[in-house]
């Protein structure tokens, strides 16, 4: 507590309390300039919160989840389901004959949930219009600053599996 | 031209260490975004510089107050 107050012999409440109007203009700017301080120290246990997280965080494991049949879907044809975990929605889009893709649902800007535009063969986001590329889910427009995580997909004889993310952020 | 007063003279050194303090942290406030942003983006590499220059930050304004504070006590002491 030394650091941040004196030991005097007057009492706490003549520091912070002026007496004489001269002194006020001391004791505004000191209490301003404290409030300033401890402001830093919030940024400061901000930064340190961050490092925290950061060192903390474990590797998150990918369970192998089926997601659909080969012939489920016609092509433009759109799954949802959720991955890694079942607060993680995805969602799985069959591009072509052979190929599907499939990524995060939650946009990266405010995490809304995006859908597939088969006129533009796009990901978009109504909520700010961002629009997401269907080949590797990275923004084309909008607000969102990142791409959509991937979700990799296996094809095992007549399914596809989901074995892991990739892109993933926090 | 008059004299500056000695408690003028001290609200004039009070008032440079409050400007100085004001940019310091609007340094952090910028790093912490910067930080939090980068961050949330997966890369978590400037999440130690971003820590030891914000507590760097921290210290100068800690520094700057404690002088404020002798300030105040000096002048109003004397």
């Amino acid at each position: 507590m030394s650091w941040f107050r004196k030991p005097s012999s007057a009492p706490l409440w003549r520091e912070e309390f002026s007496v004489f109007t001269a002194d006020e203009r001391y004791v505004n700017r000191r209490q301003f300039t404290k409030f300033l301080t401890l402001t830093s120290f919030g940024m400061l246990v901000g930064n340190l919160w961050i490092l925290g997280r950061s060192l903390l965080r474990r590797a998150p494991s990918y369970p192998r989840l089926t997601v659909a049949a080969t012939g489920e879907l016609a092509v433009g044809g759109v799954k949802t389901f959720t991955y890694p975990t079942a607060q993680d929605p995805c969602i799985l889009v069959r591009t072509a004959g052979d190929t599907c893709v499939a990524y995060s649902q939650k946009c990266t800007h405010l995490s809304c949930a995006v859908y597939y535009e088969k006129a533009q063969n796009r990901l978009e986001c109504p909520c700010h219009q961002g629009f997401f590329s269907i080949a590797d889910g990275s923004v084309l427009q909008g607000p969102p600053q990142r791409a959509l995580p991937r979700v990799v997909l296996e094809r095992q004889g007549e399914q596809w599996v989901a074995v892991r993310m990739e892109g993933e952020t926090t | 031209m008059t004299p500056n007063p000695p408690q003028n003279r001290g609200l004039t050194a009070i008032d440079g260490a409050m400007a100085l303090i004001v940019i310091l942290l609007i340094v952090q406030i910028w790093l912490l975004s910067a930080t939090l942003e980068s961050y949330l983006a997966g890369h978590r590499e400037a999440a130690v510089p971003g820590a030891i220059i914000s507590a760097i930050l921290f210290a100068a304004c800690l520094a700057l107050y404690r002088f404020v504070r002798r300030i105040d006590s000096d002048v109003r002491r004397g």
